[in-house]
């Protein structure tokens, strides 16, 4: 179904949009200007997004063109399972509300710009906070990957050949993310919002009517899912409601550990800004959904691919004029972009504050913590092009699957930390480290699939295993901070 | 920041009532058996999707309540 010669329509409208978007990311260095020299200004903005720049900041950084091309996948491929996105982008709401302006709070008022920032700002010492920085950039660096694999389905779509087409692409994100710091994202949010959300409308509501109705839709589903067999279907089999309840939870709860998301928090001007976020972000999640049965769409359609993430490329190019694929092509292609530039900047300050300051260089100047953040910003997405074009994409979404349940070991750290003074590092570290350990361990035992099945007496429970390995980590984090004796470094703290 | 338990003083004294609210949508979409049918449908959509989609707009409802209420 991919087309294997330069679709020409397709190809200018897809051009015209990447060019305007290149020409406002450098532009962004100027928007809201503040000394690009000072980290704080380069990598969090100078902490003044109101609540409409946060939205489509969090927004773009949140639901990204890795969601768009990869949650219609495996909908197409497995049914209800595969919408396990949906009550995981709601739940996380309520605990964005709670804890997420807390967060802030503390960070602005220590000039902390990274999660590790507050871990030191609570505890002291240095090799703690470095353990949870390096954990936020092990997870974050193959999302980035993910995200070319995003751009790169998309530009296959439009008939171009090779990687030379994402290389350049990728070239322009990294000049511009360095030159502009987070402006340049926060500013292409606006124009990527607005056409996914043309794109999405379009299809929503085009769509069903050429496939006569949603009732037909999710008919066309029910009868292939009838066909196919195993664990696949319009609703969830029993052995699967675990396993989804278990994945949204999880997921929910590790979404705001990651460096991008805690990035675009911490950039908002007001615990204010963030508390109504949490109640205009969820319009995201409705678009989510629609995403999701595309997935439906397709097989109601009849579209056949040799790999499900190309299922809603191969699915506009049969039902959709080629101006309209190109600009669809862009709308992806251009939220792969916002998400991959927060996520290299997220990586670029936790690097520079939480490691090389304290671990190299303590004598570093604000500017030349700036200069640092910057480089290690381009270096970081070179190493997600060089992964996504030398490796199989299937290493990309293993290391992202066992990022999720690493991100969710800094939890305790970051979250419980706001709320009581009572843990002690050493218990932390400890946590941290047995659920890393037994997280990644029930992976591969699993062949890198993210549930694990746990015998309680003659049942079976299979569940997400970054879940259990968080219960651990609580359990010896909250069990040893009970026992251990107050150490004269927690005095350091007070 | 040397003292977390500073940090939301200026919540922390008041009625815990209205955030309770904010743990219904992890009940409505985590009991995942309550909604895994696809009985009744509405507009062409099995319960299991209209369910679902429709604790958007209700979580975003609960959170803005919590929200006024706490002002």
């Amino acid at each position: 179904m991919m087309p294997d010669s330069f679709n020409f329509t397709a190809g200018i409208v897809f051009l015209g949009f990447f060019a305007l978007v290149t020409i406002m990311g450098f532009l962004a260095a100027r928007w809201k200007a503040g000394d690009l020299s000072q980290l704080h200004e380069w990598g969090l903005g100078g902490r003044q997004f109101g609540t409409l720049i946060t939205w489509v900041l969090v927004g773009g950084d949140f639901y990204t063109a890795y969601t768009v091309i990869a949650v219609p996948a495996l909908v197409y491929a497995v049914g209800a399972y595969g919408f396990f996105a949906l009550p995981y982008t709601i739940i996380v709401y309520p605990f964005v509300f709670m804890v997420m302006p807390r967060l802030w709070k503390a960070c602005h008022k220590n000039d902390h710009i990274t999660g590790a920032d507050f871990v030191q700002g609570v505890y002291g010492g240095k090799w703690f906070p470095a353990a949870i920085a390096i954990t936020g950039i092990v997870a974050t660096m193959p999302y980035i990957a993910l995200q070319l694999v995003g751009m790169q389905v998309v530009i296959k779509s439009l008939g171009l050949p090779g990687e030379i087409p994402l290389i350049i692409a990728f070239l322009i994100l990294a000049f511009y993310t360095y030159a502009s710091g987070i402006r340049a994202p926060a500013m292409i949010a606006f124009v990527k919002d607005i056409m996914i959300y043309i794109v999405i409308i379009v299809a929503v509501c085009m769509i069903p009517s050429k496939l006569g109705g949603y009732a037909n839709v999710f008919d066309a589903a029910d009868q292939y899912f009838k066909a196919k067999g195993g664990a696949t279907g319009l609703t969830l089999k029993p052995a699967q409601l675990l396993p989804y309840a278990s994945l949204a939870l999880g997921s929910a709860l590790a979404a705001f550990m990651y460096p991008h998301t805690m990035t675009a928090i911490l950039s908002s001007s007001s615990e204010t800004t963030i508390r109504k976020n949490a109640i205009l972000l969820p319009a995201y999640t409705f678009l989510l959904g629609l995403i999701a049965l595309l997935g439906y769409m397709a097989i109601a359609a009849g579209v056949k691919v040799g790999s499900p993430t190309e299922i809603v490329p191969a699915l506009f190019l049969k039902l959709f004029p080629s101006w309209f694929v190109g600009f669809a092509a862009a709308a992806i292609a251009i939220s792969a972009l916002v998400p991959a530039a927060i996520m290299s900047i997220g990586a670029a300050n936790l690097f520079t504050r939480n490691l090389w300051k304290p671990l190299i260089n303590s004598k570093i100047t604000p500017q030349q913590e700036a200069t640092n953040a910057k480089v290690v910003s381009l270096a970081v997405k070179f190493g997600a092009l060089i992964f996504i074009v030398f490796l199989p994409t299937k290493f990309a979404i293993d290391l992202q699957l066992l990022g999720g349940v690493w991100i969710l070991q800094t939890f305790p750290a970051i979250v419980f930390s706001l709320y009581t003074t009572r843990l002690k590092v050493p218990a932390l570290f400890i946590g941290w480290l047995v659920g890393i350990i037994c997280g990644t361990s029930l992976a591969f035992m699993q062949d890198l699939k993210p549930l694990y099945g746990l015998h309680i007496g003659d049942a079976t429970y299979s569940m997400y295993i970054g879940l259990i390995a968080l219960a651990i980590n609580l359990v010896l984090t909250l069990g040893l901070s009970a026992v251990l004796p107050a150490p004269a470094a927690q005095s350091k703290a007070a | 920041m040397s003292d977390p338990s500073n940090v939301g003083t200026s919540q922390g004294s008041r009625s815990i009532f209205p955030r309770i609210l904010l743990l219904i949508p992890f009940f409505a979409l985590l009991w995942v058996p309550f909604y895994n049918d696809l009985q009744p449908p509405l507009f062409g959509f099995p319960f299991f999707y209209w369910y679902q989609l429709l604790w958007v707009p209700l979580t975003s409802l609960i959170i803005y309540i919590v929200f006024k209420w706490g002002k």
